[in-house]
């Protein structure tokens, strides 16, 4: 199999927690400009998964590859977040004593050493980007406000504005959707499916109606490694998937 | 608006605007008070009165630098007024050798500490601290250099939170109990005392005084101005990221680590210049500067102040200080009751310190965000993060 | 010569206690007054007429024989100028007493107060002190109480002339017990290497002493093997003072093996104290994630609780540790539990703020114990069964405070790890402090269990505190002094782990103790500590981190 188009190159990744298989041997390609959805039962695996390719965990075995050459196991934290791979977690973590814009600032791409932001400026360029996301996650109206005086949902976004800031090649999204109005779902789907085709974008969710309205391509996850794969109608006709998935 | 048009912004600086004006009403009223009032006249700012107001000055750019690093950045440190006592302890050098051979042994390059101790010739580490200017080079140096080397193992290896607090104090601790021996060379016990003169200036004379408080006034506003340099930055943003949320800042790509290094030496050093101008007006210093109670006083006037605003500090520093000058000469007994209680009711109902008390508009508003604003959040943070698993999986 | 003057409050106490007993049962009226007259005889008696008394009285077996003969030994033995009675006083003259009270040497009890020049005292020269001493250790080789009987030994030993051989030898053919038979096989072995000659004795000499311990047999032995300027040894048979070296060699290495012994008790000894002060912090901030800074003050308040039992009973202090105890556990833990329901109740999940506020409540109680007490130190008494030490042998030896602070430890220890794994209370401190909403759903009453979790840890520093009581100076400052160290304990352990407290603070101590003899305390401790910070540094979650993925998540 050739890896020369693939983003990400994710192959026989195994971690485990004292005795525990996390994942095991996972194996997961993802496509430039992709939007793939994972999803699977709590404990299948999909947070560790996003652990290992931000740099978080360290897998025992596999490799974990962005963009054909990097080495994502050998990077920290932040170099994997440098080279372009963005993350959103579960809850939203965006800076509640900054403001909006503040918040946007942080996330700019570019160099981040002390020194450099000390005496960094916003140039004319980046002031358009920043006012370029506003537009994007719909929180113009909000760029002086305090980040913890948004509703869930415009925090949900902002982050997403925050990763767009970093200009990632590869966005990792951690249940985009969960505490949200079904309007909210509604945006966060159009939010997503804008966002695919220039970035590649890979959504953990839950929510299957959402992943429906958004998925071309969906994995599932069962206890670390990956039990179908496929579109939504022949994951969801996959009798294991029943099985995994009672009810759902 | 993000501050990206000017470095300081002191239009909306309230907080700030007065605290200049009140360094520079010093500036200009002490050498009044103290030269031309008479000494006969009850206005008469006499030694006393000017090594109080020193002190009080010196204390609070200690505050001021442990305000950059706790309320800006979330390191709590209970061993910052070490910085302050190596700083102290370098100007103290200089001061030593000064005296020269008017000391009692009368030797004149050996202190009487160490005719005292029988030593035949000065500890390779005394070399050159009969110059001033490499003195004040060493107040500055020496508190970086310990700021550098603790910090670059403590922040890579990642420890935040209360084991930050712990380790801090375990440092100072152990400096203290170095300092105390005879054999580490710094005066044990008695520390240094009975300084004659400074760059050849009585010290006894009131006229050094006065000056030595205004350079301490203007180096308290510079410290200020830096500081706000720093933390109106991108820079201090990032800084208060980290404070509120450090994985996250760490996901962005910020180099957390580096960050709290650069911001820990620097306070280090303001920390160690505070000490530096402490020790000749005080005219002594010895090593229950670093007790570790000292150190968590210093966190206490920060929080009594307000922290994240830099001039809260300051208030907090001058307050609780002339509140224990005032107990401790009227009501002795009184006084570890009135700090304990200080301790309990700050942290309880006063999160925001007296800053906090004041109308908004005196604070900065938005721009330099309290952490209190969202305190439970923002503790919550901080207390998970003590539990962040620091690379178990390192093979 | 320290090691007499040890010995002699010793004998006295034992002495007294057997002719006490006896006493009264054999006051025969008749050999009581052939002793009065023989005591009378000393009066104008010279020195060789004084010796020859010593031995009728040695042979005589009146009861107080050995009595009164310590007594003259000591300078305590006068008789009355008008009546020329003959009496033991008390204690001896100092110079500005101006009356002794003496004692009947029959009855043994006060017979009132005597004017000092009114007594004369039984003079004794050098060579009658070697007579009285051999006498007396001739009456202890023969005492029914085996370790009286091994002391006597030993004390002999130490001048080694023909009497005392002989007396050895004699005795070798009636002792039954091995521990005295070993001593004085040792005592006679010495003797032959004093004076003999004979190559063949000198060699089984030799052999019977390398089973020794003492230093100075260690130097009699290396005696031997020295060489004059003019290159003869002392021992001129070369395969004597072969023997002698390897002996001198294995003397040496079972001493080092029993200093390496010492020094691991030593280390256990103050590790223990560590874990003792550190383990109510395991539970407080290991548990419970609270910075205590008052677990200090709370062990202070255990000391001082100690003090006032002792106050309170002031006939009972044998018994006084063991009523502290329990009152420490209970002071200092409803002290916990007023403070977990005022100050630490509202702090939750904020450590760094229950750490300033507790650092408040520790000034408070301090300044309140110096208004109730004095900042001065208070003085605990130590009990006599927990003073003195426990002699092994020749190089091994532990004094009874260490010994039972370490068996204190175990037991505070093992009683909590029992509480924690066995009892309804544990199980809802662990649930809590694993799960709290979980816990609470299952209707445990969160908030009762934290304040007697908070209670329990602060009554174990109320305990620790009895122990530091009488191992250093009750005084306002206690606390302070050690809680640096018990929270590196807790850290260095690795947090929420009370293995990790146990292992951490005893590791401490042996490391600690091994320093000391090169660095001197001060610096060992501040290696230590430079050590810790470092260790934390590389492994900032302690020896045994609390792993797995429950940790992991709640990073964010």
């Amino acid at each position: 199999m050739s890896t020369n188009d693939k983003i990400l190159h994710i192959e026989q990744l195994t971690v485990s927690f004292d005795g525990f298989r996390a994942l095991d041997e996972l194996t997961l390609h993802v496509e430039p400009g992709e939007l793939r959805c994972i999803i699977g039962p709590n404990g299948a695996g999909k947070t560790t998964m996003m652990d290992v390719i931000t740099g978080k965990t360290r897998p025992v075995s596999g490799s974990a590859k962005f963009c054909q050459r990097l080495n994502l196991l050998s990077m920290s934290e932040p170099e994997i977040a440098q080279a372009g791979i963005g993350r959103k977690f579960q809850k939203p973590t965006v800076f509640e004593n900054l403001t909006v814009i503040e918040n946007l600032e942080l996330a700019l791409a570019g160099k981040k050493s002390f020194l450099r932001t000390l005496f960094a400026r916003l140039t004319a360029a980046q002031e358009r980007k920043i006012d370029d996301v506003l537009e994007i996650i719909g929180l113009a109206e909000h760029r002086e406000a305090l980040a913890s005086s948004l509703s869930h949902g415009q925090k949900q976004w902002l982050e997403i504005g925050m990763l767009l800031m970093q200009e990632p090649r590869l966005l990792l999204v951690d249940e985009p959707v969960a505490g949200m109005t079904p309007q909210e779902i509604e945006r966060t789907a159009r939010l997503l499916e804008s966002l695919a085709g220039e970035h590649s974008v890979l959504v953990v969710e839950h929510d299957m109606d959402f992943v429906r309205s958004i998925a071309r391509r969906v994995t599932v996850l069962h206890e670390g490694r990956v039990l179908v794969e496929g579109d939504m109608d022949q994951v969801q006709n996959d009798p294991r998937v029943q099985d995994v998935y009672l009810g759902v | 608006m993000t501050g990206h048009t000017s470095w300081i912004n002191l239009r909306k600086d309230l907080g700030g605007k007065w605290l200049l004006a009140m360094l520079a009403v010093v500036v200009v009223v002490v050498p009044i008070l103290n030269q031309a009032v008479p000494a006969s006249s009850s206005l008469h700012l006499g030694p006393y009165g000017l090594t109080i107001i020193g002190k009080y000055l010196c204390y609070a750019m200690l505050a001021m630098s442990m305000d950059l690093i706790w309320g800006y950045c979330g390191l709590m440190s209970l061993g910052h007024a070490a910085f302050f006592a190596l700083g102290g302890y370098a100007m103290g050098m200089y001061l030593m050798r000064e005296i020269g051979p008017r000391g009692v042994y009368g030797n004149p390059i050996l202190p009487d500490f160490m005719v005292f101790l029988n030593w035949k010739k000065l500890p390779w580490f005394w070399y050159g601290f009969n110059h001033f200017g490499f003195a004040l080079f060493m107040m500055a140096l020496v508190p970086a250099l310990l700021g550098l080397a603790f910090g670059l193992f403590a922040f890579r290896s990642r420890v935040s939170g209360v084991y930050f607090a712990i380790i801090t104090q375990a440092l100072t601790y152990a400096l203290m109990l170095a300092f105390f021996r005879n054999n580490t060379g710094f005066g044990g016990n008695n520390g240094f005392t009975d300084f004659k003169d400074i760059l050849g200036f009585d010290l006894h004379s009131d006229r050094v005084h006065v000056v030595l408080l205004v350079i301490t006034a203007v180096a308290l506003a510079a410290s200020y101005l830096a500081c706000k340099v720093i933390v109106e930055s991108r820079a201090g943003r990032v800084m208060r990221a980290i404070r509120d949320a450090e994985n996250r800042t760490r996901f962005l790509g910020y180099p957390v680590e580096s960050f709290k290094l650069w911001v820990f030496v620097f306070a280090a050093i303001i920390a160690g210049i505070a000490g530096g101008l402490y020790v000749p007006q005080v005219g002594i210093i010895n090593p229950s500067e670093f007790s570790p109670m000292n150190s968590i006083e210093v966190v206490i006037w920060v929080a009594v102040g307000g922290r994240g605003t830099l001039y809260g500090a300051v208030v907090g520093a001058v307050l609780v200080n002339y509140a224990q000058t005032y107990f401790t000469s009227s009501l002795p007994e009184v006084w570890l009751y009135a700090l304990g209680m200080l301790f309990v009711l700050v942290t309880i109902f006063l999160p925001r310190g007296i800053i906090g008390l004041m109308p908004e508009r005196i604070g900065t508003k938005g721009r330099i965000s309290l952490p209190s604003q969202n305190n439970t959040e923002v503790q919550k943070n901080e207390y998970e993060r003590q539990d962040t698993p620091y690379r178990t999986v390192d093979s | 010569m320290s090691k007499f003057l040890l010995r002699v409050p010793l004998w006295i106490v034992v002495l007294l206690v057997c002719v006490g007993s006896s006493g009264p049962l054999c006051a025969q009226s008749s050999s009581d007054a052939n002793f009065l007259e023989k005591l009378g005889e000393l009066r104008n008696a010279t020195y060789a007429d004084k010796a020859k008394i010593v031995d009728d009285l040695g042979k005589s077996g009146h009861p107080n024989v050995q009595t009164v003969l310590t007594a003259w030994l000591q300078d305590r033995l006068y008789f009355r100028n008008n009546d020329q009675k003959v009496f033991l006083v008390k204690s001896a003259a100092q110079g500005d007493s101006s009356a002794l009270e003496v004692i009947d040497p029959v009855t043994l009890k006060s017979a009132g107060s005597v004017p000092i020049d009114n007594l004369t005292e039984i003079g004794i020269n050098n060579h009658l002190r070697r007579i009285l001493e051999t006498t007396l250790a001739g009456f202890q080789l023969s005492s029914p109480d085996a370790s009286v009987r091994l002391d006597a030994v030993r004390e002999v030993e130490k001048s080694l002339d023909d009497v005392n051989v002989a007396l050895l030898r004699e005795r070798m053919t009636v002792e039954k017990n091995s521990k005295v038979k070993r001593e004085i096989a040792m005592g006679l072995a010495l003797a032959t290497l004093n004076d003999g000659s004979d190559p063949k004795a000198l060699l089984k000499a030799i052999a019977t002493l390398r089973g020794s311990l003492n230093t100075d047999v260690r130097n009699r032995l290396q005696d031997l093997l020295e060489q004059s300027p003019d290159g003869t040894y002392a021992e001129p048979d070369a395969q004597v003072r072969a023997a002698a070296a390897a002996a001198v060699a294995t003397i040496n290495r079972w001493r080092s093996f029993y200093s390496v012994i010492e020094t691991s008790l030593f280390g256990l000894s103050q590790g223990s104290v560590l874990v003792l002060i550190a383990i109510g912090l395991a539970i407080t901030f290991g548990v419970m994630g609270v910075i205590n800074m008052a677990h200090g003050e709370l062990m202070m308040l255990g000391a001082y609780t100690t003090y006032v039992v002792q106050l309170a009973m002031p006939r009972h202090i044998e018994s006084s540790i063991l009523v502290a105890i329990p009152a420490s556990f209970v002071v200092a833990g409803l002290a916990g539990v007023l403070i977990e329901r005022t100050v630490i109740r509202v702090l939750y999940g904020r450590p760094l703020e229950t750490l300033l506020a507790t650092f408040g409540v520790s000034l408070i109680l301090q300044q309140l114990v110096r208004s109730i007490f004095s900042a001065l130190n208070r003085s605990v008494e130590t009990p006599n069964w927990m003073s003195g030490t426990l002699q092994v042998n020749d190089a091994l030896s532990i004094t009874y405070n260490r010994l039972y602070t370490m068996i204190f430890t175990v037991i505070v220890f093992v009683a909590l790890l029992a509480v924690l794994k066995f009892t309804r209370m544990g199980l809802e401190i662990r649930a809590v402090a694993q799960n709290r909403s979980m816990a609470q759903a299952m209707g445990i009453r969160s908030e009762w269990v934290d304040a007697l979790t908070f209670g329990l840890g602060s009554g174990i520093a109320g305990m620790a505190g009895v122990a530091l009581s009488q191992l250093t100076n009750v005084g306002p400052n206690l606390g302070q002094s050690y809680i640096i160290d018990s929270f590196l304990v807790v850290v260095f352990g690795g947090v929420g782990n009370l293995w990790g407290t146990m292992i951490g603070g005893m590791s401490m101590g042996i490391v600690d103790e091994i320093l000391e003899p090169f660095a001197g305390a001060v610096l060992a401790k501040i290696f230590v500590l430079v050590a810790l910070i470092l260790f934390i540094q590389r492994r900032p979650r302690g020896l045994f981190p609390q792993a797995g993925r429950v940790a992991e998540e709640q990073q964010l």
